[in-house]
């Protein structure tokens, strides 16, 4: 719904910045520009252009009747995009915000603005038409169709294409309240603009070349995101480090391809293609489509993060631990063996990673019908974790019990064992690990091994780095790339590994030059998929998935 | 495999007759009205030939003269039998083409031509097919059409090109005797039934109420009548010969050029350009001295255009040489480049870029030393030599001693000098896939009018238009080959698609899924349709369809016969480097790397009924059956998406997402699929998905309306019949 940090990056990054919607941020800016508003005396030229810009407006409006209602349009085609549309543009859950915004976007955006709205100062007001200068602010108020005011605001006119979606756009900065900001969206839409599906502001920019495909979508995932690593890597996609890729891909393959057609057509007048450069060219490219494979497995970590287990006999610090590692007092920790009854819940983040800990009941054969339940759903949790933290207690050592604990683990994982575990062995600060020799045969249960000490914190950094390790997440690096791939551009990705390795192997086999082209052909489609240059049915399915358009 | 291809082959004849279908009911429901109104259009076209001259000046005495004899023919009418199926404009590889699949489909045909002489004449270099081309030349033949046997049964030397890039890109080129191609052709032309031959230049188009075309009128004052007229007008348009900075109205050089068409194609609404290409100088063999040069001889194994082996007779071979261009060429044309017209800046018309002048080439390609050049013979009772990529717009007193800078060449004499021809044509956006214009219903165009060069093309288009032609006279649906059934289908629709600027020629980088389009397969994809079409007798039918069954056969005891060792097994685990199991298949063995069938027959496990060319078909199928199948799904996904059609009413400059050229440019073609109209020049990519989301949501929106009619209307109907009933208070909240 609300599109605020991408409204956010899209003022950092145009070039004719003009304040945001946060008062905090932005004050220096703002105060520079409505000085300029006020005081300075306006270039004549600027302002002719837009009264002629003006003018071409209004008889778009009054050629066309834009009062439709939301949803029963039954016009022509071209509904899509030449309707004016207007959105609540800021959160409405929770608790008001002090300032809301109305955002407008297209043909019509000025002159329905400025049916509504009467700028406070009068120079201004002496026209017959508003005529505002892009990405100046000005202030005044808005007027319901009586002519009652309704709201104080500010107005942040951006003409296109310099806008967000590329046509003109108008933003009402009103009070944060639901009623202000629902008479002043009423007030536009009674001047002529129709309210905007979900999505369809950024569907206009994509569809005015704004954003490709992959752009749009990471603007629906920046708006959505919980962590910072999540924003970060959706705001990359948007600055299209991603999509630069792809199409710096796509670019190569038809190059290659160019190059391999010219010689079927003029093999006398081309030298011959040099096959060492040809093959080390696509070995970097499949490469460089690995390497973006790879984040793909971040991608799904950023979005449902990870479950961690953490499971051991009673009494060996497992409730401890996690009180140690969320630095909160979440579970009760007492010397009684089997205090733990049901699974406690943590959320700590691992370098940006959300990561739920799951602290369960020490799994012990037991009378107690409570401890029972609570013992079965122990086992439940660890089979379908993500993470399984084997806990031990370092004064006692490798137990027979312990031995029949992950026994028990083991068989109920039947098939999938593939669920990584960590061995703790917790309690160090009252065994010097000397003593933990026992810990090498265990070598082959566990893919790694970290002493803790759940009272002193010791060992909690060396257990989120065997945790990165065992995600994958050391391959990502820290800086540089941080864009990530959702599931459907990685299956084009795939697809177009797949296609790359078969291109391989075909020169390898010295199979004839004309051959080579199907596989690179399939590449290019594939890597078109995903910017969106190419579009099959799904791709339109996803647009529409994502966009809401024309229900 | 087999059977999957063949069904896939199905699959793309069944998309013709629904493509087809399409133009049923445009047609049907014209059947024959012309014998109606034809003495009212008459006078009709009387009035336009008064209003065009007073419009061109230069026009005038044409007009009058043609509308004044129409007006006698009025007085006569009973008396004439002028009267056509179709009118065939133009005797070249088009014209040919087209008149004969007319004729020969039983429409009632004349072929006019301005010398009777030069029916199927080579102007340029005689030979046919080469890279993309011979792919044409096979489809053409396995529509039923000609060039591929004269071709076959004129030929000099024969080629084939590119073995080693895979059977896709394999062509087949052969060197032909331009007299004999002439005559062969001529004589096919004149004993073909229900077509009639004359000489005429065509000057107007006769026109009917309902923009369709009713006949053509002569210079001499003649009309002649047909509900289809195909105009194949070559070079020969407003025609204009240069050679240097001299020039002088002519087709080709020696013959006249034709006039007045295109001023009045121009007054019916069609857009007209211009266009250059050239030839160069022929020499005389008997002054080239070869002992220096590298020989071209001829396939040892003659390939052949024709499927059909009644043309397979083999000849003797005629040798090709191999000269280049030296330092002093290419210092000669520097110095001179002033003086080609070109560089000197008095030809606008743009000429082919894959078939540039020797000034081209060395203006673009600074840093190559020396060009190839090919001297190649241009029959056997002739003394001409044709120095292929030597064509150059010099003067022709620096023409001789250009000529003599190449090695062997030193003592030659020219007999003809290089020319270059500029003429008129009509951008092929004008027309649709059918090559019938747009403008005008009945009227088709061919060849270089269309802006394309070379005669495989022009064939192709030929074929086409003549059938076309023939069934829009009969109030047939006319035929269309998608872009991706054929090199013809893709040639049609990069035409009909792009506002093409310069001489378009057949490439095979031009298909993109060429590997679906080999010259081997031509029959499996067209030979049905031509049969079809009546283009295909019984006779060739049969061979077609025991050539099916033989290597279906073929296929089949490959695939069940299993060897184990031998000597077979040894050799073939030398060639591909690869172990040999024990009861391999024998399909398995064609499958790895480098083993031939050829291997197979050496060590008697081939089979002795199959031909050449079925081994061939055999060899490749199997060979690279992973390569077609995934070729094949490629091809599949397109379809899908790219037929989507687009509705004829759409109006593009409505359509505000879309950028401005993409808006212009689509109202112009107005393409019918999806698929053209992102072929279309300036339509970018992001232009198609604003289309499809348009569409799609066009879509929706007309689904949602559906369903909401149909909704009420049960309730309607909920609320008259069972007003009591419960129903009512669910449905109305």
């Amino acid at each position: 719904m609300a599109l605020q940090p991408a409204f956010r990056f899209l003022l950092r990054h145009l070039p004719a910045t003009i304040s945001s919607i946060f008062p905090k941020l932005s004050i220096p800016v703002h105060r520079k520009l409505s000085i300029l508003n006020s005081s300075s005396p306006k270039p004549i030229s600027p302002t002719t252009q837009i009264t002629w810009r003006a003018a071409k407006e209004n008889k778009l409006v009054s050629d066309k009747d834009e009062r439709f209602g939301n949803g029963t349009v039954s016009s022509a085609e071209s509904v899509v995009n030449s309707s004016t549309i207007a959105a609540i543009v800021t959160s409405l859950c929770g608790p008001p915000a002090a300032v809301g915004i109305v955002r407008l976007s297209g043909p019509s955006a000025v002159s329905i603005v400025g049916r509504v709205f009467r700028p406070a100062s009068k120079k201004k007001r002496r026209g017959p038409d508003w005529s505002p200068v892009s990405h100046v602010v000005e202030y005044g108020v808005v007027v319901d169709s009586h002519g009652n005011v309704i709201d104080e605001v500010l107005v942040v006119p951006m003409l296109g294409p310099k806008s967000y979606t590329r046509e003109d756009v108008v933003e009402l900065q009103c009070h944060g309240s639901e009623v202000c900001l629902h008479r002043v969206l009423r007030a536009c839409l009674d001047a002529g603009a129709r309210i905007a599906e979900p999505g369809e502001f950024t569907l206009r920019a994509f569809l005015n070349g704004r954003l490709d495909l992959s752009q749009a979508e990471n603007v629906g995932k920046l708006i959505s995101a919980k962590s910072v690593a999540v924003a970060d890597s959706a705001l990359a996609g948007i600055q299209g480090g991603f999509s630069s890729l792809v199409k710096s891909l796509r670019a190569q393959c038809i190059k290659l391809l160019t190059e391999i057609e010219a010689r079927l057509d003029f093999d006398d007048e081309m030298p011959p293609l040099e096959l060492n450069p040809v093959i080390d060219e696509i070995r970097g490219m499949l490469q460089e489509v690995d390497d973006a494979l790879e984040t793909a497995d971040y991608d799904k970590l950023l979005q449902s993060g990870l479950q961690i287990a953490i499971v051991g006999r009673p009494n060996v610090g497992k409730s401890s631990l996690l009180n140690a590692w969320s630095k909160s007092e979440r579970a009760i920790v007492t010397e009684i063996a089997g205090t733990t009854r049901d699974i406690v819940e943590a959320n700590i983040s691992v370098r940006g990673i959300p990561v739920t800990l799951l602290d369960t009941a020490g799994i012990r054969d037991t009378d107690d019908i409570v401890e029972k339940i609570g013992v079965e759903r122990s086992e439940a949790v660890a089979t379908s974790a993500d993470v399984i933290l084997m806990t031990v207690s370092a004064t006692e050592g490798w137990t027979l019990e312990d031995e029949k604990l992950l026994e028990r683990i083991q068989c109920n994982k039947s098939g999938s064992s593939s669920t990584p575990g960590v061995l703790v062995i917790n309690k160090i600060d009252c065994a010097p690990s000397s003593l933990c020799d026992w810990v090498n045969t265990l070598s082959s249960s566990f893919n790694k091994h970290v002493f803790t000490s759940a009272v002193s914190g010791q060992g909690i950094p060396d257990l989120e780095a065997a945790i990165i390790e065992l995600a994958g997440l050391n391959r990502i690096p820290t800086g540089g790339r941080k864009w990530t791939v959702n599931q459907r551009q990685c299956e084009q990705l795939v697809r177009t590994r797949e296609a790359f390795i078969r291109l391989k192997s075909s020169i390898e086999e010295e199979i004839p030059l004309d051959f080579w082209t199907i596989d690179l052909r399939e590449a290019a489609l594939a890597l078109g998929q995903i910017s969106g240059e190419d579009i099959s049915e799904e791709v339109l399915s996803n647009i529409f998935g994502k966009f809401c358009i024309g229900k | 495999m087999a059977t999957t291809l063949s069904l896939h082959l199905t699959r793309i004849v069944s998309q013709f007759s629904v493509h087809s279908s399409l133009f049923s009911p445009l047609s049907s429901a014209k059947q024959r009205p012309r014998l109606l109104n034809c003495r009212q259009s008459l006078r009709f076209h009387g009035r336009r030939g008064f209003f065009v001259s007073s419009h061109a000046a230069p026009r005038r005495l044409f007009s009058i003269s043609a509308s004044t004899t129409s007006q006698e023919w009025d007085k006569h009418s009973d008396a004439s039998n002028e009267r056509y199926d179709v009118i065939v404009v133009g005797g070249g590889h088009a014209g040919c083409e087209a008149a004969l699949s007319s004729a020969r489909i039983g429409a009632k045909t004349l072929l006019l031509t301005l010398n009777i002489d030069r029916i199927a004449w080579q102007p340029c270099n005689p030979a046919v097919g080469g890279p993309a081309k011979s792919q044409l030349v096979h489809e053409v033949d396995a529509l039923g059409g000609e060039i591929g046997k004269v071709a076959d049964r004129c030929y000099l030397q024969k080629r084939v090109l590119n073995i080693s890039r895979g059977p896709a890109v394999r062509a087949l080129r052969a060197q032909t005797d331009k007299r004999e191609y002439a005559s062969e052709m001529k004589k096919i032309v004149e004993s073909t039934p229900n077509l009639s031959i004359r000489e005429a230049m065509v000057t107007d188009i006769l026109v009917g109420k309902n923009d369709n075309v009713e006949g053509v009128c002569t210079f001499f004052g003649m009309n002649f009548y047909a509900p289809s007229v195909v105009l194949t007008t070559g070079t020969f348009m407003s025609g204009k010969i240069w050679v240097g900075k001299a020039s002088m109205p002519a087709g080709r050089a020696g013959e006249s050029a034709s006039h007045g068409l295109t001023e009045n194609l121009q007054q019916l609404g069609f857009e007209t350009d211009r266009l250059k290409t050239g030839t160069p100088a022929r020499v005389d063999c008997r002054t080239v001295d070869f002992s220096g040069l590298e020989p071209q001889h001829g396939d040892e194994e003659v390939n052949w255009f024709s499927y059909d082996p009644d043309y397979h007779l083999e000849r003797e071979q005629m040798c090709c040489y191999l000269t280049r261009t030296t330092k002093s060429t290419h210092q000669l044309i520097k110095d001179n480049l002033h003086e080609t017209p070109t560089y000197g800046g008095w030809v606008e018309a743009k000429g082919p870029r894959y078939c540039p002048s020797i000034e081209d080439k060395i203006v673009r390609f600074q840093d190559k030393e020396s060009h190839q050049i090919f001297l190649e013979p241009e029959g056997r009772s002739v003394p001409e030599l044709y120095v292929q990529g030597f064509s150059t717009g010099l003067p022709e007193r620096l023409q001789l001693p250009l000529l003599r800078t190449l090695p062997g060449l030193e003592n030659c004499s020219m007999l003809r000098p290089a020319y270059a021809v500029e003429y008129d044509y009509f951008p092929a956006h004008q027309c649709l896939p059918s090559l019938m214009t747009k403008k005008i219903e009945g009227l088709f165009f061919s060849g270089q009018i269309n802006g394309t060069t070379g005669y495989e093309e022009a064939a192709a288009q030929g074929i086409v238009s003549g059938i076309n032609a023939a069934r829009h006279s009969a109030g047939k649906s006319l035929i269309v080959l998608e872009r991706e059934t054929s090199y013809i289908g893709t040639l049609i629709d990069d035409l009909v698609t792009k506002d093409l600027r310069e001489p378009y020629r057949m490439l095979t980088s031009r298909s993109e899924h060429r590997l679906f389009l080999r010259s081997d397969n031509a029959d499996n994809r067209l030979t049905p349709l031509g049969r079809d079409i009546g283009l295909i007798d019984d006779r060739r039918w049969k061979i077609y369809l025991d050539k099916k069954a033989r290597i279906l056969e073929e296929k089949q005891r490959l695939k069940t016969t299993r060897i184990s060792g031998g000597d077979l097994a040894a050799e073939i685990t030398e060639v591909s480097r690869q172990p040999v199991r024990d009861s391999s298949t024998l399909e398995s063995l064609l499958k790895k790397p480098h083993v031939q069938y050829k291997i197979l027959d050496k060590h008697g496990f081939g089979n002795n009924l199959l031909s050449r060319m079925d081994k061939e078909c055999v060899e490749i199928d199997i060979k690279y059956e992973g390569f077609i199948v995934r070729q094949q799904n490629q091809l599949q996904q397109m379809v899908n998406r790219q037929h989507r059609q687009l509705p004829d009413d759409l109006d593009y400059y409505a359509m505000t997402t879309l950028s401005h050229e993409a808006r212009e440019k689509l109202s112009k073609v107005r393409p019918r699929t999806i698929g053209q109209a992102r072929r279309v020049g300036g339509v970018s990519p992001a232009d198609v998905t604003a289309l499809l989301i348009i569409l799609e949501s066009n879509r929706r929106r007309a689904h949602e309306e559906r369903k909401h009619q149909m909704l009420t209307s049960i309730m309607a109907d909920a609320n008259q019949e069972v007003s009591e009933s419960p129903l009512k208070e669910t449905i109305s909240p």
